[in-house]
């Protein structure tokens, strides 16, 4: 069986500078997969491009049996692909209860959005609490629950997050990596890129590690979490 | 102080007549940070719409009848006209460089005007537009032009049916997302450039309606006619907090108001004797513009720049 996603020597360029030069990776069908490196390393880029709103310069992304390399970038999400984007990125001046909805925009079954709805608030009760609330006044934490919350609300066959954990409190963070670990063990397939490698590679069943837009090692994230040289660079020892 | 309620009155339907415009260059703003100068010339257009369709329809239909006929035509001619802009003049420079789609606004401003001058029979010269008969109506003891009816009746609708729509409908609230983060909109399944595109034609749509408006109140249309019209709604716009629909309708009630008291009583005032009367009255806008800008740059109802996402 193919995988879910496959990246086959993807390569993206803003200008005349190249910010993914060639990787391939794969994600299976239930898997939560991280990419890792430091900053610069070319992740969220690769990440917009799998989004469809960057074109990528060469290279193949199949996504569920389909090309994606001339999706626009709003048919994108309704084939199953959902981004949770770096810093949030929440529709501040719409209410808690309006950007899930706009997760949901192409949805056309509102028994289930509802249902969905619930669901997002039965996973943070904090949303439904103020689910009339701007979402810009909310805490940095909170919105982080929202975007994925938001993201989740296409019901998608693969969720990237970008950087979930940015700028959190050390409980924050703790609590948004208990809720990826959550997730997962519903059997949402992620693809997951974080700063945070420690808790990353903790969770992930397999891990890349980026460098300067390539991918510079590979394996499943226990074999990463062991790694001397990942240890090194990422985990801050020496 | 004579005949206030009567000034007041007359500001408030200048005002309606800016505000319908704003909307136009407050919501493409809103959406794609970008002026349309060539605005006030959609306006224009949708005044020569409407004339159109008036010499097209049999001599003898009464202006009643004639005037639904005359709105439509002004609103399709409008409407194609902002939308051909978007399509050909702007879309192909997004992602570009700021001032390239501003130049080419100014550009298509004054294309547009050349080419009614052009190529409209007799548009050299200003055209008189039809006028309702019968004199002017008295309500509540103001007297007001039948002509002015129409956009006293006109204006409010529109507004009403542009709030509901904005804060209601799902086009509507994929217009305010797209307007707060594009990219993250296109991510929720919003297809950003016809959410554009609306925004132009309904800009466009309410220009046309004022042109009307306009025709009626001052029984003529020009080539011209789109420039100072379309630089006080630009005023407008930015008076009420460009971006924000509300602001534009605000604004431009607020700026048909001073407009209206300033040309009516700045004579009386001590010192400012010399600015009374209609020489100035194009004046005033500008000099509230430049109050606005000194002391509130973001409007009243416009948000700190660091507000936005
Ligand atoms: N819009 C842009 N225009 C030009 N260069 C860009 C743009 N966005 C990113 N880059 C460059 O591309 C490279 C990769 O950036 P990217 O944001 O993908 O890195 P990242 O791995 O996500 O980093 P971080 O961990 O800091 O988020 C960087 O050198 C960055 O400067
Ligand atoms: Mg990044």
């Amino acid at each position: 069986m193919s995988a879910l996603l496959e990246v086959e020597d993807l390569r993206v360029a803003y200008g005349k500078i190249e910010a993914v030069k060639g990787i391939s990776f794969s994600v299976e069908a239930g898997q939560v997969v991280t990419l890792i490196g430091t900053n610069g390393a070319g992740k969220t880029t690769t990440l917009r491009t799998l989004s469809g709103l960057i074109k990528p310069l060469a290279g193949k992304i199949v996504f569920d049996g389909q090309p994606l390399n001339d999706v626009p970038a709003h048919k994108i999400v309704s084939m199953g692909l959902a981004h949770s984007p770096e810093g949030r990125r929440l529709f501040p001046r719409l209410t808690i209860a309006e950007n899930l909805q706009l997760g949901a925009f192409l949805r056309k079954d509102s028994a289930g959005i509802t249902q969905d709805m619930q669901k997002a608030y039965d996973l943070f009760p904090i949303l439904g609490e103020r689910r009339n609330q701007a979402s810009g006044t909310l805490s940095g934490g909170e919105q982080q629950m929202l975007a994925m919350g938001r993201a989740l609300m296409s019901r998608p066959k693969l969720l990237m997050l970008d950087e979930p954990s940015m700028g959190l409190s050390p409980i924050m963070m703790q609590k948004i990596m208990e809720t990826i670990t959550e997730l997962k063990s519903q059997g949402t397939t992620i693809l997951l890129v974080e700063q945070n490698a420690q808790a990353a590679l903790s969770l992930a069943d397999r891990g890349h590690v980026m460098e300067i837009g390539n991918i510079v090692l590979s394996g499943t994230g226990r074999e990463l979490l062991h790694d001397e040289s990942v240890r090194k660079a990422y985990l801050g020892e020496d | 102080m004579h005949d206030l309620p009567e000034q007041l009155a007359n500001g408030l339907i200048l005002g309606a007549m800016y505000g319908l415009i704003a909307i136009g260059y407050t919501m493409v703003y809103g959406i794609v940070q970008l002026i349309n100068f060539a605005h006030g010339e959609i306006f224009m257009i949708g005044g020569f719409g409407a004339l159109t369709a008036w010499l097209w329809l049999p001599d003898g239909t009464s202006l009643m009848v004639a005037l639904p006929v005359m709105v439509l035509m002004a609103m399709t001619c409008a409407i194609l006209v902002g939308i051909g802009a978007e399509r050909l003049a702007y879309r192909p420079l997004r992602g570009g460089p700021r001032l390239a789609p501003l130049i080419t606004a100014i550009g298509l401003s004054i294309a547009l005007q050349q080419a009614i001058w052009a190529f409209y029979p007799d548009a050299k010269k200003d055209l008189s537009f039809p006028q309702f008969e019968g004199g002017t109506v008295h309500l509540a003891g103001i007297s007001l032009q039948r002509g002015e009816i129409f956009l006293l009746v006109a204006a409010p609708l529109c507004m009403i049916a542009l709030a509901v729509f904005v804060s209601k409908s799902r086009t509507g609230r994929a217009m305010q997302a797209t307007s707060q983060d594009p990219d993250t909109a296109k991510l929720m399944g919003i297809n950003t450039d016809r959410i554009i595109v609306t925004a132009f034609a309904i800009g466009a749509a309410f220009a046309a309606i004022a042109a009307v408006a306009h025709g009626l109140k001052y029984g003529q249309v020009s080539f011209r006619m789109g420039f100072i019209a379309g630089l006080k709604a630009f005023t407008a716009a930015v008076l009420g907090g460009i971006g924000n629909i509300y602001g534009a309708m605000i604004g431009g009630l607020a700026l048909g108001l001073a407009e209206a008291l300033a040309t009516a009583y700045m004579a009386d005032v001590p010192g400012m004797e010399q600015f009374g009367g209609g020489a100035w009255k194009d004046v005033w806008a500008f000099v509230l513009l430049i109050l606005v800008l000194l002391l509130r740059p973001q409007g009243i109802l416009g948000e700190r720049v660091s507000d936005r996402a």
